[in-house]
């Protein structure tokens, strides 16, 4: 627990992930192609790409859900194999899914040490309890009672015992699967500041999402991924959401630009029909 | 982690500090968060014990005798080999599968421990020993079943329904029924050990010692670690109210021949799940797989491992189950296990409040719902009615209480407590 209050990380330190020529094949079908990846401590990459631009399978390969079918993955500078989910844990990569996976029935500190209790035989509730609400608070979330269960919770909320629980095994890198995807303005803002939090502590933080806006918000570099290849790393201080549409399509000439230059070569034609 | 950081409320526990906590302190407090509890669906024991007093006061009603001490103690005895397989019933259906074969494997080892005992002339420790490993294996197999191939809970238990009861014919042979010798220690006792009276009085004053304790200790470490906790106030009336119950029903009892001992064993037992299932990392799992197993396997949790020992365990209580209801008939025979043993077993733990959609239940729900059935049962056999009726109203009952499980669980999804 002490190194979740770990003191604030120098800005972008040393890469901790490293991702050398990552493919993984499913039979036939080459789901991702040599895919280089660096991740630093204190650090937020973004992954962003289209409908089968094979994010959830850098995931998953991350997560140890898949092993890749060739290339090496570098953590803190050796190289590791990732056979299961629990191995990714032990490393110190906590993955937080798209469905959050948190047991509806059981309360948000059940959910929060799940698998990995205090005193497996004689349960430390009083421990778990004051920690849960530490960490919490380090996160600044605002969950009323520790002892609801996640059924009460809303979806920003839940997003939050979710977050919170990647940090209990005290990871170095947290990779969020679509954060954002199911929440409403308010809540968005909630996980976005979440990530903030976890870079100013000087975690590794991977994100993948659809959404433009988020992505420019919290993240330091964009990777962009086109049907399972890099499409190029922007830093996003110096990028446009143009150029980083440009490559999650494929080139300038694509059905977002072709429709753009439409527009700008006819904008007073109204009866134009537009083939989709 | 040494210490707690200052709370910046100084006077108000570290998990009450959120302004939209309402003031649940106090009698009052305690009362309004019970009451919001049960709007919200989250009934707890409250309709089995409802349901009990209501079945007692008719029964009683319709014939004096029910409630006499007699017939209590007797209700008491016939309660536990059931409810001892009924126990093992609340632990699979927690992790929402189901075992149809454990009426066929109490009926088997009632027929091992017979045979090995009775023909063979093994001692009786070893008996009983043969007979619960017995149960530990199939309950194992069923587990490999599962896992390995995925066949539903209730075609791999089905299948043992059958095989085990002819299993059991078998291992009965052309005999058909072997009656236990009077003087056996399994007949005494299951049929003739009752706890000294004087001894059953520091039994039920220890229970509630011991609730006071764990309470107590619990508050404390809780204070100590700046949560809230129970008034010492609030401890005490816990405890005296169980001391004072437990009292009344010792006393009451030992009017005629008091506490078995087979009933004693049978409360250490619910006592020993009920710490199992919510004071370990292997009950917290178990509510997990049951709750949303791919969370569970996700959270690091075996799940495999999760469910095989759920089955063991189910199948190992059946056939403890099944030595003692040989021990209290005396014999083991052709339908020893059959008949209705499989259904209210499984009655039992439905009718006590363990949800078959899984995650939700306790070890209690077993001996609540076994005394209600087994109050039925004793009720309609007093009136003279015979097992149609028996069955009629025991089905009539189950009904009810999958219907109340239903609906509340219904309502706890809308009022989000899942």
């Amino acid at each position: 627990m002490s190194s979740t209050t770990s003191p604030a990380a120098t800005k972008v330190g040393h890469p901790i992930l490293s991702l050398n020529s990552i493919s993984k094949s499913f039979g036939a079908v080459a789901a991702l192609t040599d895919i280089d990846l660096e991740v630093s401590a204190g650090e937020v990459v973004a992954i962003v790409g289209d409908n089968g631009a094979g994010k959830s399978t850098l995931v998953k390969v991350l997560s140890g859900v898949h092993s890749q079918t060739s290339g090496t993955i570098a953590f803190d500078g050796a190289d590791v194999i990732i056979p299961t989910p629990m191995a990714a844990l032990q490393l110190g990569i906590a993955t937080v899914f798209q469905d959050l996976a948190l047991c509806d029935n059981l309360s948000v500190v059940d959910n929060l040490f799940l698998g990995r209790e205090l005193s497996p035989f004689r349960l430390n509730e009083v421990e778990m309890e004051t920690r849960s609400w530490e960490l919490l608070k380090q996160l600044s979330a605002k969950i009323p009672s520790v002892r609801t269960p996640i059924a009460a919770l809303s979806g920003g909320q839940r997003q939050t015992v979710a977050i919170a629980r990647s940090l209990i095994g005290n990871p170095k890198v947290v990779i969020l699967d679509e954060p954002t995807a199911a929440l409403g303005v308010a809540q968005t803002a909630e996980v976005l500041n979440l990530v903030e939090r976890l870079r100013d502590r000087g975690l590794g933080v991977v994100m993948i999402s659809h959404n433009m806006a988020d992505v420019k918000a919290v993240a330091d570099r964009v990777a962009v991924l086109r049907l399972g290849r890099n499409n190029g790393i922007f830093n996003v201080e110096d990028v446009s959401n143009e150029d980083i549409i440009a490559a999650i399509t494929g080139a300038t000439d694509n059905v977002v630009s072709r429709r753009s230059a439409r527009r700008a070569a006819a904008p007073a034609t109204p009866e134009s029909k537009e083939p989709r | 982690m040494t210490k707690a950081p200052a709370p910046s409320a100084p006077t108000l526990a570290l998990d009450l500090q959120d302004e939209r906590l309402q003031d649940r302190t106090g009698f009052r407090g305690q009362l309004n968060a019970f009451m919001d509890k049960v709007r919200a669906g989250d009934l707890g024991v409250l309709p089995v014990v409802g349901g009990l007093v209501v079945i007692w006061i008719v029964l009683q009603a319709l014939n004096p005798i029910f409630l006499s001490s007699a017939n209590l103690v007797n209700l008491a005895m016939e309660c536990v080999p059931v409810g001892i397989i009924a126990l093992g019933v609340v632990g699979v259906l927690l992790v929402a599968q189901i075992d149809l074969s454990i009426g066929s494997i109490s009926g088997l080892s009632a027929a091992v421990v017979a045979v090995t005992s009775v023909n063979m002339g093994w001692p009786v420790w070893l008996a009983v020993l043969a007979a619960v490993a017995l149960g530990v294996v199939v309950g194992w197999v069923y587990g490999q079943v599962y896992n390995r191939f995925g066949v539903p809970s209730f075609v791999i238990t089905l299948a043992g329904l059958l095989g085990f009861l002819g299993l059991q014919l078998y291992v009965l042979g052309s005999m058909g029924s072997i009656n236990l010798p009077f003087d056996s220690a399994l007949v005494y006792f299951a049929q003739l050990a009752f706890v000294p009276h004087w001894l059953s009085y520091v039994l039920a004053v220890a229970a509630a010692g011991g609730l006071f304790a764990t309470d107590f200790i619990n508050a404390k470490a809780r204070k100590d670690s700046g949560l809230s906790a129970k008034s010492l106030k609030a401890i005490g009336i816990r405890s005296g109210l169980l001391a004072v119950a437990l009292l009344l029903i010792v006393g009451y009892m030992n009017q005629t021949r008091g506490v078995g001992w087979m009933f004693v064993f049978f409360v250490a037992l619910t006592l020993a799940m009920h710490y199992l299932f919510t004071r370990t990392q292997w009950g917290r799992s178990i509510f997990a797989v049951g709750g949303n197993a791919e969370a569970a396997r996700r959270a690091g949790i075996n799940v495999k491992a999760i469910y095989t020992s759920a089955f063991v365990m189910c199948t190992t209580l059946a056939a403890v189950g099944g030595v003692l209801a040989a021990s209290r008939l005396a014999a083991a025979n052709q339908s020893s296990g059959g008949g209705d043993v499989n259904l209210n077993a499984i009655a039992a733990a439905v009718i006590g409040g363990t949800s078959l959609f899984g995650g939700r239940g306790s070890a209690f729900a077993a001996i609540l719902g076994i005394i209600v059935i087994q109050s039925i049962s004793s009720g309609l056999t007093l009136l003279n009615m015979d097992a149609s009726f028996r069955f009629m109203v025991t089905g009539a009952v189950l009904l009810l209480a999958v219907m109340l499980d239903s609906v509340s669980r219904r309502s706890r999804t809308s009022h989000g407590r899942a």
